[in-house]
């Protein structure tokens, strides 16, 4: 057996200790977080370890992985502790409060060869998955635009701070919803280098935005608009999507569908001159113990392979969410020119 | 229970197979009389009962019950318990302690007399009653004989192992409610087992059923296992897998398990409602005969 550990029980961090505690490949052999309310949960009706010293945890339990689901200004303390000490890394996103801690942990990482992964999830949803291999194969020829949305209803009135009210600490829209957008955006389509014309908005928040729209240009020189609000009550919850536009057509894509408008046939690819439907009943990746949807197993169920086979994953490096914290930076600096 | 069970999904812009039908959905439910007219529908078709969430629209629903209650004589609801988004998008903003105290009725110091989060602290399964009275408030006279925990909470509790937890449930469901305690889950045999390992014996469990295998973790072979070997009480929901399959198609799947009881199921039309019921009604429960 596996020896997993998880640090921050918060709702990312319970979510993935049930993921854990349901994986037949793995032990979860303690967790550890500051409230007590939720460590004499798991005290009371559980068999799992608790700590409230993430150092110490690691010291005692020597795990073989430890997943850190904290509030982002602690994972670069918390993460670089385990990577020092030989345990492969879950991190929650958004990684890093500044691209420079991250690249340190992902050289780090590297130096000691530990499997490291973020929990950018959309990437283990089917569609996403199509659409990027869609996009390989050149079905839309040359691309055109593209924008990438996310609309939920986090915050939609006005309300007490916590940390997630604070920009410093990673609260706010840009870091927790934005992230998975750009994230999104940078593995699918292309990494994005300029950052043009940004607005933050405060909606309901004090102190952080609650809305951002972005123009991006990647490093192909294609450009594209990001379009983020989580203070929008119209969607029951986070609906994230990409739609590309090319020469032959435009595709689509959320975690349910991937819509194509193709303007000639591609044969190769099975897809007819017009629309053509894929359903995420046909793509989603099947899983042994399920949760909130597939993606949230699925990026533990490979997090736990890559431990197993000592390999790193082609999916959600440290390297890939460093830079989707560079390009967070990219825009806080363009958003001070308005 | 009934062989057909009316299910909520499609009023709340809850859609597995596409975000865009799940928003033409709410514009067409914005108003509870959409809800109300669909609920007649299906009692006019021989329908008496309803499973839905604990959604705050629903609490609308039911007052309109009590208020008509020779429309609604022989009618129950399935309450299932909570309407998830509402805490995980508290839980994102608040955190849990600021969710608890957002939710728990009344002033959570004074709900606990002395010591107030302190006193919680050492009290989940009061704290877990005090919800549940929460959620069943706007049930209030109207028949609940059966009452479910959502998926979200069922399988949070499997995972983490904390089975003690599901018996709480079972016996305060029975005791202060008098009802049958149901369970959703999206891992079904996994559940089965975790529950029979506390003592509860022949549970009302409602699981994804469906040809394609769709949502059913662990495997289909291993569901079908459970279904034609174990003891309990099976709802088959996503009998449709989201669309993908052909509803006669879908139907006649179950017809091979006796034990399935009930099919719960969502439509938007009368129409849809009335197929999709003669299905349920031919194919479960008849005789099949091994060879």
């Amino acid at each position: 057996m596996i020896k997993g550990a998880i640090t921050g029980l918060g709702k990312m961090g319970l979510s993935h200790a049930a993921i854990v505690g349901g994986h037949q490949k793995v032990d979860m052999v303690a967790v550890c977080d500051t409230s007590s309310l939720v460590l004499n949960a798991f005290n009371k009706f559980s068999k799992v370890k608790t700590y409230t010293d993430h150092q110490k945890m690691i010291d005692v339990e020597k795990p073989d992985f430890v997943i850190i689901a904290t509030p982002t200004k602690f994972h670069y303390p918390m993460v670089k502790y385990a990577l020092e000490n030989g345990v492969h890394v879950f991190c929650e996103k958004p990684f890093t409060l500044t691209a420079v801690q991250g690249q340190e942990l992902t050289e780090l990482a590297v130096r000691n060869g530990l499997v490291n992964q973020v929990g950018f999830h959309n990437h283990f949803i089917g569609t996403f998955r199509e659409l990027k291999r869609l996009l390989r194969q050149n079905v839309l020829g040359d691309l055109v635009h593209f924008s990438g949305e996310a609309y939920g209803p986090v915050v939609t009135k006005e309300k007490v701070s916590t940390w997630r009210s604070s920009s410093a600490e990673g609260g706010g829209c840009l870091y927790d919803y934005a992230s998975h957008v750009i994230n999104l955006i940078q593995e699918i389509i292309g990494r994005p280098e300029k950052i043009q014309g940004t607005l933050l908005k405060s909606i309901y928040s004090k102190g952080v935005e609650d809305a951002v729209f972005s123009f991006l240009k990647l490093k192909s020189g294609l450009t594209g608009i990001l379009l983020v609000n989580w203070s929008d009550e119209t969607y029951r919850k986070m609906s994230t999507s990409l739609t590309v536009q090319g020469k032959n057509g435009k595709i689509v894509c959320d975690a349910t569908e991937v819509k194509i408008y193709l303007k000639k046939a591609v044969p190769p690819e099975n897809l007819e001159k017009g629309w053509t439907i894929k359903y995420i009943t046909d793509l989603a990746v099947p899983v042994d113990f399920y949760l909130r949807g597939e993606e949230y197993s699925a990026q533990i169920d490979h997090f736990v392979a890559c431990v197993e086979k000592n390999l790193q994953s082609p999916y959600n490096s440290f390297e890939q969410a460093m830079y989707t914290d560079s390009v967070i930076e990219m825009i806080l600096g363009d958003a001070k020119k308005y | 229970m009934e062989k057909v069970l009316f299910g909520d999904n499609q009023f709340f812009a809850v859609n597995h197979l596409s975000d865009e039908k799940s928003r033409a959905q709410s514009i067409r439910f914005n108003d509870d009389s959409a809800i109300i007219r669909m609920l007649d529908q299906s009692i006019s078709l021989g329908i008496n009962t309803f499973m839905c969430t604990t959604h705050d629209r629903i609490a609308n629903i039911c007052d309109h019950i009590r208020k008509n209650p020779e429309g609604y004589k022989n009618y129950k609801i399935y309450p299932c318990m909570p309407y998830a988004h509402k805490y995980a998008n508290a839980v994102t903003e608040l955190g849990i302690v600021g969710t608890i105290k957002q939710y728990v009725p009344g002033n959570i110091f004074g709900t606990f007399a002395k010591g107030g989060l302190a006193y919680l602290n050492k009290d989940f399964i009061k704290l877990m009653e005090l919800l549940i009275d929460a959620e069943m408030k706007m049930f209030a006279g109207i028949s609940t004989p059966v009452i479910f925990i959502q998926n979200v909470l069922v399988d949070l509790i499997l995972g983490l192992k904390m089975y003690d937890v599901f018996a709480a449930y079972d016996s305060y469901i029975r005791k202060k409610y008098n009802s049958e305690p149901g369970y959703i889950t999206m891992n079904m045999p996994a559940l089965l087992d975790a529950l029979n390992s506390v003592g509860i014996e022949n549970p009302i469990i409602c699981s994804s059923i469906n040809k394609i295998g769709f949502r059913m973790s662990g495997g289909k072979k291993l569901y079908e296992k459970y279904l034609y070997e174990k003891q309990f009480r099976p709802i088959a929901m996503q009998v449709l897998a989201a669309g993908a399959l052909h509803p006669e198609e879908a139907v006649g799947y179950l017809g091979q398990f006796p034990k399935i009881e009930s099919v719960l199921f969502g439509a938007s039309t009368k129409a849809h409602i009335e197929e999709t019921r003669n299905l349920i009604e031919i194919n479960l429960g008849k005789k099949v005969f091994n060879s």
